[in-house]
C-alpha cells in the first residue's frame, strides 16, 4: 500500500483564506484523527484529498501519483460525509450497489449483518431515515468499501450512544481484518482517544500537531499546588491554560518536564486527556471563523 | 474481565497492568489463554497497536508467551514472579508512602507500629 502525501496545500475562497500551506503525510494502515474546531477547515481538507473539491494550490499524491488526474489512485479513497451525493429516492441496497459499481468487491454479507444491528430495512430510501440512522447507514457503505483510505466527516454524527458504541466497535473489527487507513473528523474527543493512533489538529489554518496520542499526552502534565510554588516550577515551560481555586492552582504544562528541578512536597504532578489538551491548544483562534 | 482506565500512564501500560493483576489474582491461571489483541481491542475500542504494545509489555516480562496459531497464554511461573517484582517494590510503592503520611499526620512511630499491629488482628488481612 502507498503512503498518502499531502504537500503546499492551500484553499482560498476568494480572500477567505481556509487552508494555507498545509503538509503530512498519511501512513497506510492507520488510524487517524483529524480534530479542529468549527470552521477549522477539516472538512475542506478531507474534500481536498478525495478530490471533490481542487486545493487554490499544492498536491496531494499517493507516493508518486497526483490524485486529481488519477483515476485508480482516486478509486482508493472513500470519503463519507454530512452531504449527501446519492440521487434522491436511493434506497440503501442501491447504495451498496453503486459502492460496488465504483470500488469493487464490496462487502455486502458484513454490510447487511451491519444493517441489522444498527436495526434499518436495506429496501428503505435513505432520505426517508432520522439524522443518526442516515449516518448509521453511511457507516455501514464506508466499513464495507473497498478502498485503502477511508475517510469518515463527522461519523457518529445524531449516533445514539448504543450506536456509537456499535459504531467504534465494528470499526476495530473492520480495520483488524483488513488493516486500511481510517482518519475519523470528529468533536468527540473522549470517545476516539483510544481509537485512534495519531492525532493532526487544525487550527488558524494551519496544522499545529501532527503526532502519535502517546507522544502528545505524554508532554500533557497537570501542575497542581500553591499558586508560587506552581509558578515557579513551570516558569520558562510551555502552559496552555491554569485554573486557580484561591490559592490553589492548577498549570496545565504541554512540554517535555525538566528533570533538573526538584518538585516541591506540596506540588503534585499528574496528567490530562486528549480532550483538555485540544481545548488548551485551540481556544481562541477560528471561534469567528 | 473489567478494565479501568485513567489519565495517570500511558494507555498500553494500563492495559499491562491490568492484565498483569488479573494473571496474579487467578483469573487468568498458569497456562490458559489470555484473551486475543483482536477481542481486546474490539472490546475496548482501543487501537490495536496499543493493546499489542501492552501484551509485549507482559511477553517481555515472560508472563504469557505466544504459542503460534492459537494465541497468547500465561507462562508457568507467572504467578511467582509477579509476586516476587512486587516483593521488591514493596517497600518503595508501600512503606514508603505509608511512613511519609503517618509523618504529615504527626503519628509516632511506635503508634504507626501499634497500628500495624491492628491492621493484622483486624481480620483484613486474610492470612
Amino acid at each position: 500500500m502507498e503512503q498518502l502525501t499531502i504537500s503546499h496545500v492551500s484553499k482560498k475562497y476568494g480572500r477567505q483564506v481556509i487552508l494555507e500551506d498545509l503538509n503530512c503525510q498519511l501512513a497506510p494502515g492507520k488510524i487517524y484523527g483529524l480534530l479542529g474546531r468549527n470552521g477549522a477547515g477539516k472538512s475542506t481538507l478531507l474534500n481536498i484529498i478525495t478530490g471533490r473539491i481542487f486545493p487554490t494550490n499544492g498536491t496531494v499524491a499517493l507516493d508518486k501519483l497526483g490524485t486529481n488526474d488519477q483515476d485508480r489512485v482516486l478509486g482508493q479513497f472513500y470519503l463519507m460525509s454530512e452531504s449527501n451525493l446519492y440521487p434522491k429516492r436511493t434506497t440503501i441496497q442501491r447504495m451498496f450497489d453503486l459502492a460496488d459499481g465504483s470500488y469493487g468487491h464490496f462487502d455486502y454479507q458484513n454490510a447487511n449483518r451491519l444493517l441489522k444491528a444498527f436495526g434499518i430495512d436495506a429496501k428503505i430510501q435513505l432520505s426517508k431515515l432520522s439524522t443518526g440512522l442516515q449516518t448509521a447507514a453511511k457507516l455501514v457503505v464506508a466499513l464495507n468499501v473497498n478502498a485503502n483510505y477511508v475517510f469518515l466527516d463527522e461519523p457518529t454524527l445524531g449516533l445514539d450512544a448504543n450506536h456509537r458504541e456499535l459504531f467504534y466497535k465494528e470499526l476495530v473489527k473492520s480495520y483488524q481484518e483488513k488493516p486500511r487507513t481510517f482518519v475519523l473528523s470528529t468533536h468527540l474527543i473522549d470517545e476516539i482517544q483510544q481509537l485512534v493512533e495519531h492525532v493532526l489538529i487544525l487550527a488558524d489554518h494551519h496544522l499545529i500537531e501532527d503526532a502519535d496520542v502517546e507522544t502528545l499526552l505524554d508532554r500533557a502534565y497537570t501542575v497542581t499546588g500553591p499558586a508560587n510554588l506552581v509558578d515557579q516550577y513551570v516558569a520558562g515551560l510551555r502552559v496552555l491554560s491554569a485554573d486557580q481555586l484561591g490559592t490553589v492552582k492548577t498549570a496545565y504544562v504541554f512540554d517535555q518536564l525538566d528533570d533538573q528541578r526538584v518538585i516541591p512536597d506540596q506540588v503534585k504532578v499528574g496528567h490530562y486527556d486528549l480532550q483538555k489538551l485540544f481545548i488548551g491548544l485551540t481556544n481562541g483562534g477560528s471561534e469567528n471563523e | 474481565m473489567q478494565f479501568h482506565f485513567d489519565e495517570s500512564a500511558p494507555l498500553y501500560q494500563q492495559i499491562a497492568a491490568q492484565l498483569e493483576e488479573m494473571i496474579f489474582s487467578g483469573a487468568f491461571p498458569e497456562g490458559s489463554q489470555v484473551p486475543s489483541t483482536t477481542q481486546l481491542s474490539t472490546e475496548l475500542h482501543i487501537n490495536p497497536a496499543t493493546v499489542l504494545k501492552g501484551m509485549n509489555v507482559l511477553v517481555d516480562k515472560d508472563l504469557i508467551e505466544k504459542r503460534r496459531g492459537r494465541g497468547m497464554f500465561v507462562t508457568a511461573g507467572a504467578q511467582e514472579k509477579i509476586m516476587q517484582t512486587r516483593k521488591e517494590s514493596f517497600y518503595k510503592d508501600y512503606v514508603k508512602s505509608l511512613v511519609l503520611e503517618a509523618h504529615k499526620l504527626g503519628i509516632t512511630k511506635q503508634h504507626l507500629l501499634e497500628l500495624i499491629e491492628r491492621g493484622e488482628n483486624d481480620g483484613t488481612v486474610n492470612n
